[in-house]
């Protein structure tokens, strides 16, 4: 049976692996090849890769970060944070990626979507959402993308949950999916670092709608957690950053409970 | 490999569709030092060639074609020489895919499939097309039995898919390993010196890289024979 994924996320910004709670008061705390190694020796399936750094022209050093870990690390990579083209996702992909995730970019030209998915394979593409639940939206697009359940308002932001957008969660997915996405990475910027748990309603709504893997983020703060998202939540994979990041839970931990409650994982 | 022995020539060819980057870095990783090209020409004086897939499988055989690799390809395969090839890169060894329009190599007889939509798993999960993720490989023989790829690798071995095809060829005997998604997928095919894998074993840890180590061991030997 194909088997349930932990994913760490790792946070880099100007080479270095960073990570704070709910996006401020950010932490340095290491050198990603090593954190790489040792997330790859405890069990992690998979690999995210977020470049958070603010200017430009420090491109080159994430390059460089995806092309050491690559090196040295035989799992699958995903890398996100500032890809705003078909050019900054094929560097990305020749430094050693596997896959790309964009998230932005993508919401102020969904066409960035399609061709990626043409000029590399759908699987190279992960469309990283950003989710809030709002009380009032104001929800204009993709009306051709069928109706969203009434009681589950979910809203696009973008730039670390600080900007609104017009796009409905759902309809989103549905709609990048269409255009060629090949995996969803559902952030709620509700949960992100409040160690709750995952907004599985959220996550169970976007799975239910498209037919693309589903990677659950935001939220992690105990072993069950994991649990749910995977069955509530009906995710294909579990991602978390400053849990893993900080060791307050190990991945092995996290892998050994879930076989233990009878999900598939990978053993090491 | 003894210290007086000569180091193989790896030839990763290149179709510039693939992730033929990870392919090399894996081969560096136990020790080759491999050649990433796009010229057929340098199949000629290679001892062993890995033919990495990712994409589409018609997009995979038009650019052997515009590269002039295709009859390259199949006196390699020919010579006896180990040829590893790679998910799309294996699919393109059958003779017709369901995915396009174009004739495969016809290296081994049969053909490649769209893996079946709308099954769910024993958690009562819908199965997605793509196979994506991490899944359990049985192989067919023994260990003593086994085509020496993948010799050292535990039964029931986890690696690494991504794909919406599936191969199946005619003859039972050349899976070499399978894994089920629901319906069986072949995930390895072995004909005598060429081998293809579903998964990527590039991105399947320690038991993926024992593959690769296997091929350098392969090719080793052709070097210095």
């Amino acid at each position: 049976m194909l088997t349930r994924r932990v994913i760490p996320c790792l946070d880099v910004d100007n080479g270095r692996v960073v990570k704070g709670v709910s996006f401020v008061d950010i932490r340095d705390a290491g050198d990603p090849a090593e954190l790489a190694a040792l997330y790859n020796a405890e069990g992690a399936d998979e690999l995210v890769f977020l470049d958070i750094t603010a200017s430009s022209d420090a491109r080159n050093t994430m390059i460089d970060v995806v092309e050491k870990v690559s090196s040295e690390v035989f799992i699958p990579l995903t890398v996100g944070g500032g890809i705003r083209s078909v050019d900054n996702m094929r560097q990305m992909l020749e430094a050693g990626a596997d896959k790309v995730a964009v998230n932005s970019a993508a919401v102020t030209n969904p066409q960035l979507i399609e061709d990626c998915a043409k000029e590399f394979g759908a699987q190279c593409v992960v469309l990283a959402m950003d989710v809030k639940r709002v009380e009032d939206p104001i929800i204009r697009n993709f009306d051709e993308y069928g109706s969203v359940p009434s009681e589950a308002i979910f809203q696009i932001v973008t730039h670390g949950g600080r900007r609104p957008t017009a796009f409905e969660a759902v309809k989103w997915a549905r709609f990048a999916t269409d255009l060629g996405a090949g995996e969803l990475l559902v952030t709620s910027m509700d949960a992100d670092g409040q160690k709750t748990g995952y907004d599985n309603e959220l996550l169970s709504v976007i799975s239910d709608a498209i037919t693309v893997p589903v990677i659950a983020s935001g939220g992690a703060g105990e072993l069950d957690h994991f649990y749910d998202a995977l069955t509530v939540g009906k995710a294909d994979a579990v991602l978390a950053a400053s849990l893993f990041h900080f060791g307050e839970l190990r991945v092995s931990e996290v892998k050994s409970h879930l076989a233990e409650r009878g999900i598939p994982v990978r053993e090491v | 490999m003894t210290e007086n022995s000569k180091k193989p020539r790896i030839v990763v060819l290149n179709t510039r569709a693939a992730n033929v980057h990870s392919v090399e870095k894996a081969l560096r990783k136990v020790g080759a030092d491999p050649i990433v090209t796009s010229d057929p020409a340098e199949l000629e004086t290679a001892d062993a060639a890995v033919l990495p897939g990712v994409g589409a499988s018609d997009a995979v055989m038009t650019a052997l074609k515009n590269l002039d690799m295709l009859e390259p390809i199949k006196e390699f395969a020919a010579s006896g020489k180990p040829l590893l090839c790679v998910c799309v890169g294996l699919q393109v060894l059958f003779e017709s895919s369901e995915e396009g329009e174009l004739p495969g190599l016809g290296l081994v007889d049969g053909n490649v499939q769209l893996i079946p939509n709308g099954m769910t798993d024993e958690l009562g999960s819908a199965m997605k097309v793509p196979h994506m993720g991490w899944n359990e490989v049985q192989f067919t023989d023994d260990e003593t039995e086994r085509n020496p790829m993948f010799k050292g690798i535990p039964q029931g071995s986890h690696f690494y898919f991504v794909h919406s095809y599936r191969c199946v060829p005619d003859q039972q005997a050349e899976i070499a390993a399978s894994t089920n998604y629901g319906v069986e997928i072949c995930a390895a095919v072995a004909r005598g010196n060429v081998v293809g894998t579903q998964f990527h074993p590039e991105k399947s840890g320690d038991v993926g890289l024992q593959i690769y180590k296997n091929f350098l061991d392969l090719a080793s030997t052709t070097a210095n024979n």
